[in-house]
């Protein structure tokens, strides 16, 4: 295919992809921003009024770069886990399959279509941001390249989910026994300066601490992590599971017989 | 003539060591409307699936129009289109969004994709149901919209997987008028189907695959043309009181009125109505017991069954 083909294939992807979690935009895009409201008027109102300030900034200002961050890295997560297995198990994929559609194209899509609505539903719980605190942007690039980057890398690590998933409580399982807690754990809500010496070692395994602290301080202007070595990070894994998404594709592994 | 789908020493071995292909070879030339038969579970499916990328082979060469599906994958695609036996669109999208879509993924541009799904929704009468999702249609619209979607890119070599399965006979019949449409518009055909009669109407040339190896590669005509037998069931006008008996012919009573007889070819059926004449039995109708091919086909996979057992 040349490239204009690949560009009308990629594009076609994309735009079904983004088709799809708008029709059911009840599903994908209503409850983050109800839960997230729920966050600022609970931890961010009524708790965070109590609590002062965290980072040198009211608690509210300072947990809303932690829950856009939540809210991308979770969407953009089970957009492409619940689509590629919804793909998968009505066996539409093979639409995909019998086309000449290359596979970098394929994983392209998907991961551009996830990214999409992870960006979307940050930039919705932004918006709802705005009525509890006021946001200044410390550092536009540090902000924008890190929600993005942080974007494509769990939308990779949902499309590999989903090639493994045979159910759907496989479906499930990673989202809810690893992502969550990792993302509450990775100082959605607190400083890990707070935490004792060990545990602050501990937070540090925690990939997800250098995403929220990176946007954090593409915000806030402050962090707990180098920013530097949080962008080499998430670009490593990003090439990472890259890669082993498309030996994934390449081999078939269950999406072939 | 240019060969639209070459296999060659083709095998599938599945991960539970099931051996479903046992090393076939099989041409289809271009135009050809060419029926692959088989009983279930027979390597059929496995074919297809291996030809259409679907299914993983273990070894052998499988070109398509000349394009090799190792070397080179995306050409010999271009050149396919599939309709396979279960529905395999996105129940919850639009009819004309899934052909469109589908179109997408052949480098189509949006503005084309349209005209064309336009065209072949037309034709197949979906056009009226383009905005319905797709789980809305009845089986019969399914199927036909599995066939506008794998027509959208105007192949060149057509797979159809039991395209008429469930369909009425009235639908079925217009879609075999719409296969031989195409087909004479210079569309390669591959069909596979349990209707039999299908096969024999449709097809010029036929495979029959049966444990993974095939047992037949030959022209229809050719084909049934080795059937030295037909049964045909004869009403009667009248109860027999006795069952006739005539050399060369079986002849077994079915209730008082009808009788079903196996005719040899070499004898035809002039000495069997010249002789129930001589007996004062009126034949009032005639028809055939099963269709010539599924004799043949029954005979041939038995014949086959027996020789894997010996």
């Amino acid at each position: 295919m040349n490239t204009r083909l690949l560009w009308t294939a990629f594009v076609t992807i994309v735009v079904k992809e983004i088709r799809r979690f708008t029709r059911i935009w009840v599903q994908t895009l209503l409850p983050p921003a109800i839960t997230m409201t729920l966050y600022f008027i609970i931890f961010g109102n009524l708790i965070g009024s109590r609590i002062g300030d965290m980072g040198g900034f009211d608690y509210m200002e300072y947990i809303v770069p932690g829950l856009i961050m939540m809210s991308v890295i979770t969407n953009s997560y089970g957009n492409v886990v619940s689509s590629f297995f919804g793909t998968k198990f009505q066996r539409n994929i093979e639409e995909l399959l019998v086309s000449p559609v290359p596979n970098w194209v394929i994983l392209a899509g998907y991961v551009i279509g996830g990214a999409s609505r992870g960006l979307g539903v940050g930039f919705i719980v932004t918006l709802l941001s705005l009525f509890f605190t006021d946001l200044q942007i410390h550092h536009l690039f540090v902000t924008i390249a890190v929600v993005l980057l942080t974007a494509i890398l769990f939308a990779l690590g949902g499309f590999i989910n989903a090639v493994y998933a045979k159910t759907f409580d496989d479906i499930a399982i990673v989202p809810t026994f690893i992502l969550t807690p990792l993302t509450y754990l990775g100082g959605v809500f607190y400083s890990i300066q707070l935490l004792p010496g060990f545990w602050q070692g501990v937070s540090q395994l925690n990939p997800i601490l250098y995403m929220v602290n990176s946007f954090r301080y593409g915000i806030l202007g402050v962090s707990d992590i180098n920013i530097g070595f949080a962008f080499a990070m998430i670009i490593g894994f990003i090439v990472l599971l890259g890669g082993y998404a498309m030996h994934l594709l390449n081999t078939g592994k269950g999406i072939r017989e | 003539m240019t060969t639209a789908l070459s296999i060659q020493d083709l095998r599938k071995v599945y991960g539970n060591s099931f051996e479903a292909l046992k090393g076939i070879t099989l041409d289809v030339q271009q135009g050809d409307f060419f029926a692959l038969l088989g009983p279930n579970g027979a390597g059929k499916s496995t074919t297809l699936g291996i030809v259409s990328s679907l299914v993983n082979k273990t070894s052998g060469k499988v070109k398509v129009f000349g394009y090799d599906l190792d070397t080179q994958l995306a050409q010999a695609k271009q050149c396919l289109g599939v309709v396979p036996q279960e529905f395999n669109f996105n129940p919850f999208e639009k009819v004309l969004d899934i052909v469109v879509t589908q179109a997408g993924y052949y480098g189509i541009p949006r503005k084309q994709a349209t005209e064309r799904a336009e065209t072949y929704l037309r034709k197949l009468g979906l056009w009226d149901k383009r905005n319905e999702r797709a789980r809305m249609l009845s089986g019969g619209m399914k199927r036909r919209l599995m066939i506008a979607r794998a027509l959208v890119h105007e192949p060149k070599l057509l797979i159809l997987d039991e395209p008429t399965a469930g369909v009425d006979i009235e639908l079925r019949r217009s879609m075999w008028d719409f296969l031989t449409e195409i087909n004479a518009a210079g569309t390669t055909i591959i069909l596979t189907t349990h209707y039999l009669e299908e096969a024999e109407s449709l097809c010029r040339n036929i495979a029959i695959i049966d444990h993974g190896s095939i047992i037949q590669d030959t022209s229809m005509k050719a084909l049934l043309q080795k059937l030295d037998t037909e049964t045909f069931i004869l009403d009667l006008k009248d109860d027999f009181t006795e069952l006739p008996e005539l050399n060369g012919y079986v002849i077994r009573p079915r209730d008082a009125h009808t009788l079903e007889v196996d005719v040899p070819k070499s004898q035809g059926l002039n000495e069997l109505f010249k002789f129930l004449a001589e007996q004062g039995m009126e034949v009032t109708s005639m028809r055939n017991k099963a269709n010539r091919l599924e004799e043949l086909f029954v005979s041939l996979v038995d014949k086959n069954l027996k020789q894997e057992r010996a």
